[in-house]
């Protein structure tokens, strides 16, 4: 279909597509014919070029299917920045007033986004990255009880529009799945997916690409000062990696090179994650069906210098900024 | 075995300020044993006296997440490199 009532009506069913080329580059100098294949499910095709669109716009619904979000209402939101744009666009529709909470570290392309759909931008402080949005907007929450605060992180309709939407979308697309990849953040997307996937395909292994950050975002007082999202079920995982800038910008460049995908540095740790699970059922002789999550395209970070120069300049470049 | 352990920034205080420091065990907590002989009291910030890892610290065995591969027990070979970090808020 390609005629939509309203934009909002576009979200969801985005392509999953082959990363016919990538996965040749992983099978080369193994010869028994086995598959492992490789898949990309392209969630920059949604309204405001990230998957964020399907949590947004599935927690204002609850919200207001509850009644806490009444017209005229104000919603505050610690992000990073594709949650907040997606809110933006979708408040904006709707007629409510946003706030966002967001790290003073993240990238122009990001504010401007929000200030060009009326949000109105909280700075939190660089140091402690995210941990500190979140602390931050919940003492806005306490001084404004009238504020509607989504929250992300521990909102149950953030992991269920993925259990309805994102999980069922690449089942259909791809029922011969035996690993799903993904960025984790709030975690929404793997507790969704995942749990989803779990129920229908045995055996199914999900895999976590966590950013790693620079020691600015990590600036912790003390580590009671931690935080684990609300939504995260450490059960719903098979396993969980670590991914630096250097990995993660190579395969983001990789995509673009190889495959011709411009994606968003994040994409870049799932893609890593992805290579490395892809090889091991190489290694080991088994067929699979590898699908990872493009969460968003590369716009919105071309001035961060991810793109441009060598890795190695780029790796500095992203030095204390909150770069997925 | 020398195994390297990255530290992060809130626990330099145990290792004098070094980022990387080195340990030996063929298990993570055999390493972690060996790293608090030579650093007083970091093991202790990271392991409860339950003897699980602290609920917002992560630690990981060349960048795998060692709660999904034995935790404590998961078993390490020379070379490899342990990199301790907070649990910090991720993006959304």
């Amino acid at each position: 279909m390609t005629r939509y009532d309203s934009l909002l009506d576009t979200l969801g069913d985005t392509p999953l597509v082959g990363l016919p080329r990538l996965s040749a580059s992983l099978r080369r100098g193994t010869d028994d014919g086995r598959q492992v294949r490789l898949w990309a499910k392209l969630e920059d095709r949604n309204p405001t070029g990230s998957i964020k669109d399907r949590p947004a716009v599935a927690m204002m619904r609850a919200a207001e299917k509850d009644g806490r979000l009444r017209p005229g209402a104000t919603i505050l939101e610690p992000t990073s920045g594709n949650t907040g744009i997606s809110l933006a666009m979708a408040a904006r529709l709707a007629g409510y007033r946003l706030v966002c909470v967001m790290p003073e570290n993240t990238s122009a392309e990001r504010r401007q986004l929000l200030t060009m759909y009326g949000a109105e931008i909280i700075d939190s402080p660089a140091a402690g990255g995210s941990n500190q949005a979140v602390a931050v907007a919940k003492e806005l929450a306490a001084e404004h009880p009238d504020w509607v605060m989504l929250y992300q992180y521990g909102n149950e309709a953030n992991a269920r529009a993925h259990y309805e939407g994102t999980g069922p979308e690449l089942l259909a697309d791809l029922p011969s799945i035996t690993h799903f990849v993904a960025g984790l953040g709030t975690t929404g997307t793997l507790m969704g997916t995942g749990r989803y996937l779990r129920e229908k395909v045995p055996g199914v292994e999900i895999v976590a690409a966590e950013p790693r950050y620079g020691e600015l975002v990590y600036g912790l007082r003390n580590v009671d000062e931690g935080f684990v999202p609300e939504l995260y079920d450490e059960g719903v995982l098979t396993r969980r990696f670590s991914v630096g800038a250097r990995d993660a910008l190579l395969r983001t460049r990789q995509l673009v090179e190889v495959e011709g995908i411009f994606v968003g540095i994040s994409t870049g740790c799932v893609l890593h994650a992805a290579m490395a699970v892809a090889g091991e059922a190489i290694k080991a002789g088994r067929p699979a069906d590898v699908a990872l999550i493009v969460a968003d395209g590369g716009w919105k970070y071309l001035s961060t210098g991810a793109y441009a120069g060598t890795v190695a300049e780029a790796e500095d470049a992203l030095e204390g900024q909150l770069w997925a | 075995m020398a195994i390297e352990v990255r530290v992060p920034t809130i626990l330099r205080s145990y290792t004098g300020g070094e980022k990387k420091v080195d340990a030996s065990g063929d298990t993570l907590a055999a390493v972690l044993d060996d790293l608090d002989s030579r650093h007083a009291g970091i093991k202790g910030r990271l392991v409860t006296t339950a003897g699980d890892l602290h609920r917002f610290v992560n630690v990981y065995v060349n960048d795998e997440d060692v709660r999904f591969t034995g935790a404590l027990e998961t078993k390490l070979a020379d070379g490899d490199t342990v990199t301790i970090l907070p649990a910090v808020a991720g993006g959304g």
